[in-house]
């Protein structure tokens, strides 16, 4: 059992990603989550307003299900198989943290300089977690996918248009870390 | 009944998402800080398998559960679409330290501020949807 409940290591994660996606697959579908944020668009009446979103978005119910395998999924590994939370990060990562204003890193599996209750209520940190969400929205299918369309399917498929997007998520994702986060804490 | 096998892939993908951290902004923190392997070896793993489903799909060695030939569309190409989408997604990727996947999966673990980071994310695919004809691609 502690097999289960430690922490999994890159060489069980990467494998079990990897047959996520042969699964969805050999099912007959794809292994894209971005897609979802369009389909909820849909569902809510964003037809209306903008042709793009006129679809027919049952076609697509089978991946909002896989999503809410994914919540579920969330719940039970938070529930049943996690006796901690503590995330075993760099020790180096942590003194970074600390020194741009991020306490206790690692010590749960998020910061609540970012998503305490408080912090969502006020309106700084509402904001933040807003603006972070409309860039990964907007990015994600301004590039026409994310992580797992175009840096694990994309990749694994030898396409270019994903090495390009996986350098801009880098690019992207240096910037904000290295010179934007700093400022923010 | 023919929607439990998605659940299921969920399933596991919500619990892999988990027990390896990768729901953690901390460990999307420290990939960009170069300072972990970790990120770097789950991505470049499934990579690297995915690319043996992908040579198995296009040789027809393995064909779906209802023996249909596997095609995985193509990307669109474009330098601006991949390359500004792309890092406008990593800027926000490396802020909420979720990329979609996890945003869902961490409503799971019980963060009930996540959910005004997928209001955003929904948003966002909206504003795109609605600005698309303006933007390079």
């Amino acid at each position: 059992m502690e097999f289960i409940t430690q922490p999994w290591a890159w060489y069980v994660a990467g494998p079990i990603i990897a047959l996520v996606m042969f699964l969805l697959y050999y099912f007959g579908e794809r292994f894209g989550v971005s897609s979802n944020l369009e389909t909820l668009c849909s569902i809510g009446g964003a037809g209306r307003f903008v042709d793009y979103f006129k679809i027919d978005w049952k076609q697509n119910s089978w991946n909002l299900i896989f999503v809410a395998g994914g919540i579920t999924g969330g719940f039970i590994a938070s529930q049943w198989l996690s006796p901690t939370d503590v995330v075993a990060i760099n020790p180096q990562t942590i003194q970074d943290l600390a020194d741009i204003g991020i306490q206790n890193a690692g010590a749960t599996y998020l910061p609540e300089e970012i998503f305490s209750i408080e912090t969502m209520l006020s309106l700084k940190g509402f904001l933040i977690l807003l603006i972070a969400g409309i860039m990964v929205g907007f990015g994600a299918r301004w590039a026409g996918g994310c992580t797992s369309g175009h840096a694990i399917v994309g990749l694994s498929n030898l396409e270019l248009p994903s090495l390009i997007a996986v350098i801009g998520f880098f690019i992207g994702g240096l910037i904000m870390t290295w010179f934007i986060l700093p400022l923010l804490f | 009944m023919k929607y439990i096998k998605f659940f299921l892939v969920g399933i596991l993908f919500g619990i892999v998402m988990s027990k390896a951290e990768i729901i953690s902004w901390y460990r999307i923190y420290e990939m960009f800080k170069f300072q972990s392997f970790h990120m770097y070896g789950i991505i470049g793993s499934a990579v690297l398998l995915g690319m043996i489903s992908m040579f198995l799909f296009r040789k027809k060695m393995v064909k779906t559960f209802e023996g249909n030939e596997i095609h995985v569309p193509p990307k669109k190409s474009g330098l601006y679409r991949n390359l500004l989408g792309g890092i406008l997604f990593g800027l926000g990727w490396a802020l909420a330290g979720a990329c979609p996947g996890p945003m869902f999966v961490l409503i799971g673990k019980g963060v009930v501020s996540i959910l005004v980071v997928i209001f955003g994310a929904t948003l966002g695919a909206f504003l795109y949807g609605y600005f698309k004809d303006k933007l390079p691609h």
